[in-house]
């Protein structure tokens, strides 16, 4: 069964954002890993690059499909997570602790059109 | 709005994920591919077929009009062989690719895939002008299970109690089976869509329902879904009508042309398939090998050194067993050649890797 964590705000596509100050930990939720299966790669984007929200960033492979990353919030990437590069695997351990992309957000407002975890929740049982 | 096979139920029960295929909705998977996959590489696996199609054909001329419809000669063929092949359009295009089980003197049993199963019969029923034979579209009787991987024999023999050691490669044979005071006849044959040894297995679908039962309750055969045959097959090289073969590719294209028996005297698409044998075909379907662990996926553009696109992707996946990036590839022949350096388009950025052998994972078959 999938697990939620609170505290943070959730997308309809199934990402979501940790806020630490002016920064976002963007990652896929443990519902969103479970739905992909065995994930095999992760497509990430570059220090530096934009990433605006509702438009894709990345994409999360499957052994079986490529499902695209959308981003919940714009910013600037600050770092992503290089592990994942050797081990993609990660994301099925524990989505979320191994956050994706690192961002400097650009519109903190944008945080109030994502879910709450209990909306969140919600939206996955629907 | 999709066909069930008698399967379904259980599937369903057993949490499997659900998709189309075909015209059918099919299990994808029940755990994950990878597992899956593994089982029927190292163990044995099941999966359910029911959703191919079957025809018979016999009567007096039922052999004359298989060899008109089919590329393989299945001319003086002992009762039991199994022919795989293709039947084509007149410019050499694919119908669909099947098997060809000869069952007696003059009694055929084709196989043929789901999502082609309205097309084949209405262009085998087109071809039948002039021909004595008897026609039978049997796809709602039969259920199919296919039994794959090192362990098969055993688990047939053993769990199905179905005689099968004797059978070789690539044949086949009926066996009556007694339930109660019914019975019925069942065709059993040693082929397979994984690469490995295994077995199809050909019933009504009560036999198929209680057989698939008899062979999750012994715990000896995990239940597998399409998610893992493709990855099977397509590790091994073994093409899908609508990634690797289609109306526009031919099996020449294809790489299939140890299936096309031109030397027949006759049969639809000859003069096409032979003309591109003999004076090559525009495009070929290769093997890539990725450098980057990005995966190349159905349709993506294959490119040449230049960036200018020469192909597109047929079909693609990290390889499981060898845990490379690899794909199958429609190109332009001049770029067909083994260690030609191509690149794949892959979303917004372009990875180089190199043509190279079209199987990745050797087959372990039992001849």
């Amino acid at each position: 069964m999938a697990t939620f964590e609170s505290g943070l705000r959730y997308s309809e596509s199934h990402e979501y954002v940790r806020v630490e100050g002016e920064f976002g930990y963007i990652g896929i939720s443990d519902y969103a890993q479970h739905a992909l299966g065995n994930v095999v790669y992760v497509d990430m984007p570059e220090v530096d690059d934009e990433v605006t929200a509702g438009e894709e960033f990345g994409a999360v492979e499957s052994v079986k499909a490529a499902s695209d990353l959308i981003a919940p919030v714009s910013g600037t990437v600050v770092e992503v997570n290089e592990a994942l590069e050797d081990e993609p695997e990660l994301l099925n351990k524990d989505a979320f602790a191994n956050w994706i992309i690192k961002v400097q957000l650009s519109d903190p407002a944008e945080l109030d059109n994502l879910m709450d975890v209990e909306a969140y929740k919600a939206h996955c049982e629907n | 709005m999709e066909k069930k096979t008698c399967l379904y139920d259980r599937h369903v029960a057993l949490g499997a994920l659900m998709s189309p295929f075909g015209g059918f909705i099919m299990p994808i998977q029940y755990t994950n591919i990878t597992d899956e996959h593994n089982a029927v590489r190292q163990h044995c696996g099941v999966f359910d077929v029911s959703h191919m199609g079957e025809v018979r054909i016999a009567g007096p001329e039922a052999e004359r009009y298989v060899q008109h419809i089919f590329t393989n000669d299945v001319a003086g063929a002992p009762v039991g062989q199994i022919y795989y092949g293709m039947m084509c359009y007149p410019n050499g295009g694919t119908v669909d690719d099947l098997l060809v089980y000869k069952m007696g003197d003059n009694d055929f049993f084709l196989v043929i895939n789901a999502a082609n199963i309205d097309k084949d019969v209405e262009w085998m029923q087109q071809q039948m002008q002039g021909f004595d034979i008897r026609f039978e579209h049997q796809s709602d009787y039969y259920g199919q299970l296919a039994v794959q991987g090192p362990e098969a024999e055993a688990v047939v023999e053993e769990v199905l109690g179905l005689p099968c050691k004797e059978l070789k490669f690539y044949t086949a044979k009926t066996l009556d089976v007694a339930d109660g005071d019914e019975g019925e006849t069942i065709i059993i044959s040693r082929t397979g869509y994984t690469g490995e040894d295994g077995f199809e297995i050909y019933g009504s679908h009560e036999f198929t329902q209680k057989a698939w039962d008899k062979l999750l309750e012994s715990g000896r055969c995990k239940p597998c879904g399409l998610g893992c045959r493709d990855t099977l097959r397509f590790e091994v090289g073994l093409p899908l009508y609508g990634d690797e073969l289609s109306a526009d590719i031919t099996p020449v294209m294809a790489g299939l042309s140890i299936f096309v028996k031109l030397d027949k005297e006759e049969f639809i698409g000859k003069e096409a398939l032979a003309e591109q044998k003999a004076n090559g075909a525009p495009a070929r379907i290769i093997g890539i090998e990725l450098a980057d662990k990005a995966i190349p996926r159905h349709g993506y553009p294959v490119l040449n050194e230049a960036g200018e696109q020469v192909g597109e992707v047929t079909t693609g996946y990290h390889c499981l067993s060898v845990d490379k990036s690899v794909c199958m590839a429609l190109v332009k022949s001049e770029f067909a050649k083994l260690g030609t350096p191509l690149q794949v388009q892959i979303r917004k950025k372009v990875f180089p890797g190199t043509v190279v052998k079209k199987q990745f994972y050797n087959k372990s078959y039992k001849k």
